[in-house]
């Protein structure tokens, strides 16, 4: 199976501008807002393009992304906290925490996935939009707390009873306070990476081809055989593991993390991202999400107007980026970089 | 035609997202500092429109907030320093959205005490600018470094707990002293020797609210309505319940609500007025106290109630009806109808420019103006010092020093090592449209 050039262009365009991004942070010419939003701009870009496996890839319009994004948050904090001791080394423990808070949402995805991936179309954005309304309030009244004694789990009050010498880590509607901050660039720059690593090659594979052709016509598809519930789980899952890193990146960006954070408005956020990138469009979600994360902050000098501007700039840039000409014209691109590359690819069959 | 457009449309928006994120080098002749100052001085928007009118009336400076003059702000990363005689004073707060009537009233406050400060002779000079951050800490950060691009000095760190937590953080790895004016919440400060509160902290609230309940006999039976994913109500209510056992007070309704349901309190009201309520106890932000009061109100309720320092700016409200709040009794540390003269002055200008009674955030955040003009003043310290240096001055001197202001009592503010303020509570009761001391 050959390679979409279009993929490559992504990997490219991601390395450069994380080589770009590094070159101008050494020499000091970035300024101290956009570097703060470095390591948020990694997390909601692998949080784009892991909700587009979802809605671009598999077809189902899920809206309780930031639920993900918020199990990994706290469990992949916490995790880092209690760590924070025994794994001295920054770049090891923030390494543990994106594992485990991926493995954590992972499970959080397959358990939601069982009664949500039976439905289809309205129904199931209807019932993640539940789903992530839940999950909010499970971590709005959990308390977590570890000592000496293991970890201690209570709901609504805090009746942990954590030892002095331990620390109560999730409380409640206070959520975590005191956090290290040790996300960094360079790990939300891998994030993005292997995101995308494993998002093409999922794409790319049997299993993939299978995930679109349900996309396409479900009842095609298992018309000849193809299981569906299988395949959405697969997509689900592995949108929901990488949302829960992405979590983990950003909460360990701050000092300190709240339920609410994780609400509606921020999957719709998210859904916006990939929307404005472009259903199935993995590049253009990133750009999507980087421009929308930075859009905000570059409007502050005109104050009072500025929500207001942003609110107009989203629907314009919609509008425009589902105009006829728009479409032919980048369409062109694409054309021309596609007939280049096998045309390359057909000099190198030669050449061989 | 229309293509044409959309295309220049299009290219227009990139063309000033580009030029307004790029925090490269101002290459655009830089028109001076004073039309800097202008983008935090604007008005504010919530004031009304006679409040808009005023303060471009009341504008001494002279300069006209426009889109033009806020553009020329946008660049603010490598202008030259100031021309070294005024302080960079920052904060952020949340100017829009559900909580933005504190982080106005701080922000007027706070300017209302700079151009005091500006136009009286002493040696301290301030510039001040307020950034939104919508009461969100990932908003707030982001805040926070287009004040530090902009180059603050002294910080006045955030207006609501939760964002303050992560601006203190902040400001505490980069050496920039935090003094703010109501984030009350204990992890603002703790662990963070540079930061320090102008009001008192969430669980003295709680403590002093069943205490002055007790001592006062206001009621017997008490009902507490929370707010349970709020970190300032559960703070309070949990020393409340505590200091409420110790005072023999008996609770009889707990009931709580959240974000996403806190239009319909009837659940809540139908129990404590079953268990015989005769006080309910209100440890939450005016908007949905407003909502319980007039609810209450429709189902023919009448307890005693009983708020704290978020009940403040009810009355302000819009579209609420200020008879509903007749007799709610609330604890704050100020009392704009105080009669002594420096209140009478602040109200008087605060009214004058913004045409409503300033609440006590406005007038901590006043506090915290004139707190380090004493300071930076006895310090000797000058604008032209960096960040690193003022932050080391100003933890000497809010050690050591006594500060009179609006707020507390009259044997004055003092701050300990942990950046916590000697601070009482006022109880005071909405009498007639207006807030009275009760004693």
């Amino acid at each position: 199976m050959k390679k979409s050039p279009f993929h490559f262009l992504t990997y490219v365009l991601v390395i450069g501008a994380y080589a770009a991004l590094q070159v101008l942070q050494a020499r000091g010419g970035l300024s101290s807002s956009l570097r703060g939003m470095l390591v948020p701009i990694c997390a909601y870009v692998v949080m784009a393009v892991s909700l587009n496996l979802t809605v671009g890839v598999l077809g189902e319009l899920s809206l309780g992304h930031a639920g993900f994004m918020s199990v990994g948050a706290f469990l992949g904090t916490s995790t880092a906290i209690a760590l924070q001791d025994a794994v001295p080394v920054p770049a090891v423990r923030l390494t543990i925490a994106l594992i485990v808070a991926a493995l954590f949402a992972a499970i959080a995805g397959f358990l939601i996935g069982i009664p949500v991936l039976r439905l289809n179309g309205d129904y199931l954005a209807i019932v993640t939009l539940a789903f992530g309304e839940i999950i909010k309030a499970i971590f709005n009244n959990l308390y977590l707390g570890v000592d000496g004694k293991g970890v201690h789990i209570s709901l609504l009050e805090d009746t942990t009873r954590t030892a002095e010498t331990g620390r109560l880590i999730i409380q409640g509607p206070m959520g975590i306070g005191g956090i290290q901050k040790i996300s960094t660039f360079t790990a939300g720059f891998i994030l993005i990476m292997i995101s995308l690593i494993v998002i093409f090659n999922l794409v790319n594979s049997r299993a993939g081809r299978a995930i679109m052709a349900i996309r396409d016509n479900h009842i095609a598809a298992q018309s000849v055989g193809v299981n569906i519930i299988k395949y959405k789980m697969m997509a689900f899952v592995t949108s929901a593991a990488l949302a829960g890193s992405a979590g983990a990146l950003f909460a360990m960006n701050y000092s300190t993390v709240v339920a609410n954070k994780f609400d509606f408005n921020t999957s719709i956020l998210i859904l916006v991202f990939v929307v404005l990138g472009g259903l199935g469009n993995m590049l253009g979600s990133i750009i999507a999400a980087a421009v929308l994360t930075i859009l905000p902050e570059a409007l502050r000098p005109i104050a009072e107007y500025r929500m207001l501007l942003y609110a107009v700039l989203l629907i314009v840039m919609m509008l425009t980026a589902n105009h006829p000409f728009v479409r032919a014209f980048f369409n062109r691109f694409r054309q021309t970089g596609r007939l280049r590359l096998e045309a390359d690819g057909d000099e190198e069959r030669e050449a061989v | 035609m229309k293509k044409k457009l959309l295309c220049a449309l299009l290219a227009l928006a990139m063309l000033f997202a580009l030029a307004a994120c790029s925090g490269a080098p101002a290459e655009e002749p830089s028109t001076g500092d004073n039309t800097e100052t202008n983008a935090g001085e604007e008005p504010a928007p919530d004031s009304g429109e006679s409040g808009e009118e005023e303060a471009q009336l009341s504008g001494e400076t002279g300069e006209e907030p426009g889109g033009e003059t806020s553009n020329e702000a946008s660049q603010p990363t490598d202008a030259p320093a100031p021309a070294g005689n005024a302080f960079k004073l920052g904060g952020t707060g949340p100017l829009t959205g559900g909580a933005a009537i504190y982080g106005n009233a701080a922000k007027n406050g706070a300017q209302i005490a700079v151009d005091e400060i500006n136009a009286s002779d002493s040696p301290i000079k301030f510039e001040l600018r307020y950034e939104d951050d919508a009461h969100d800490a990932e908003k707030a950060v982001n805040a926070y470094n287009a004040l530090k691009d902009w180059g603050m000095q002294i910080s006045l760190g955030s207006v609501t707990s939760k964002p303050a937590e992560a601006t203190s953080a902040e400001s505490f790895a980069d050496n920039i002293f935090s003094l703010t004016p109501s984030a009350s919440s204990t992890a603002t400060i703790a662990g963070k020797d540079n930061v320090f509160q102008m009001c008192f902290a969430d669980p003295n609230q709680g403590t002093a609210s069943a205490e002055y309940i007790g001592s006062q006999n206001l009621g017997s039976k008490i009902a507490v309505i929370w707010k349970s994913d709020d970190v300032y109500s559960k703070g309070i209510r949990d020393t409340f319940l505590e200091e409420a056992d110790a005072q023999g007070l008996q609770v009889v309704s707990d009931q709580t609500f959240s974000d996403g349901n806190a239009t319909d309190f009837s659940v809540q009201l139908n129990d404590a007025k079953t268990n015989e309520a005769d006080l309910v106890f209100l440890p939450m932000y005016y908007e949905p106290a407003s909502l319980i009061l007039a609810q209450a109100s429709a189902m023919g309720y009448a307890p005693k109630w009983f708020g704290v320092d978020g009940m403040d700016g009810i009355l302000t409200m819009q579209g609420f009806d200020a008879s509903l709040a007749e007799g709610v009794m609330l604890l704050t540390p100020f009392n704009a109808d105080s009669t002594d003269e420096a209140t009478v002055k602040f109200v008087t200008e605060y009214e004058k420019r913004f045409g409503e009674k300033p609440n006590q955030f406005a007038a901590d955040a006043y506090d915290c103006v004139y707190a380090y003009c004493q300071a930076l003043t006895a310090a000797n310290a000058t604008p032209d010092m960096d960040a690193a240096t003022i932050n080391g001055l100003m933890k000497e001197q809010f050690t050591t020093m006594t500060f009179y202001g609006l707020t507390g009592t009259e044997s004055g503010l003092t701050w300990d090592a942990s950046g916590a303020v000697s601070k009482s509570p006022k109880g005071m009761v909405i009498t007639n449209g207006a807030y009275v001391g009760m004693d």
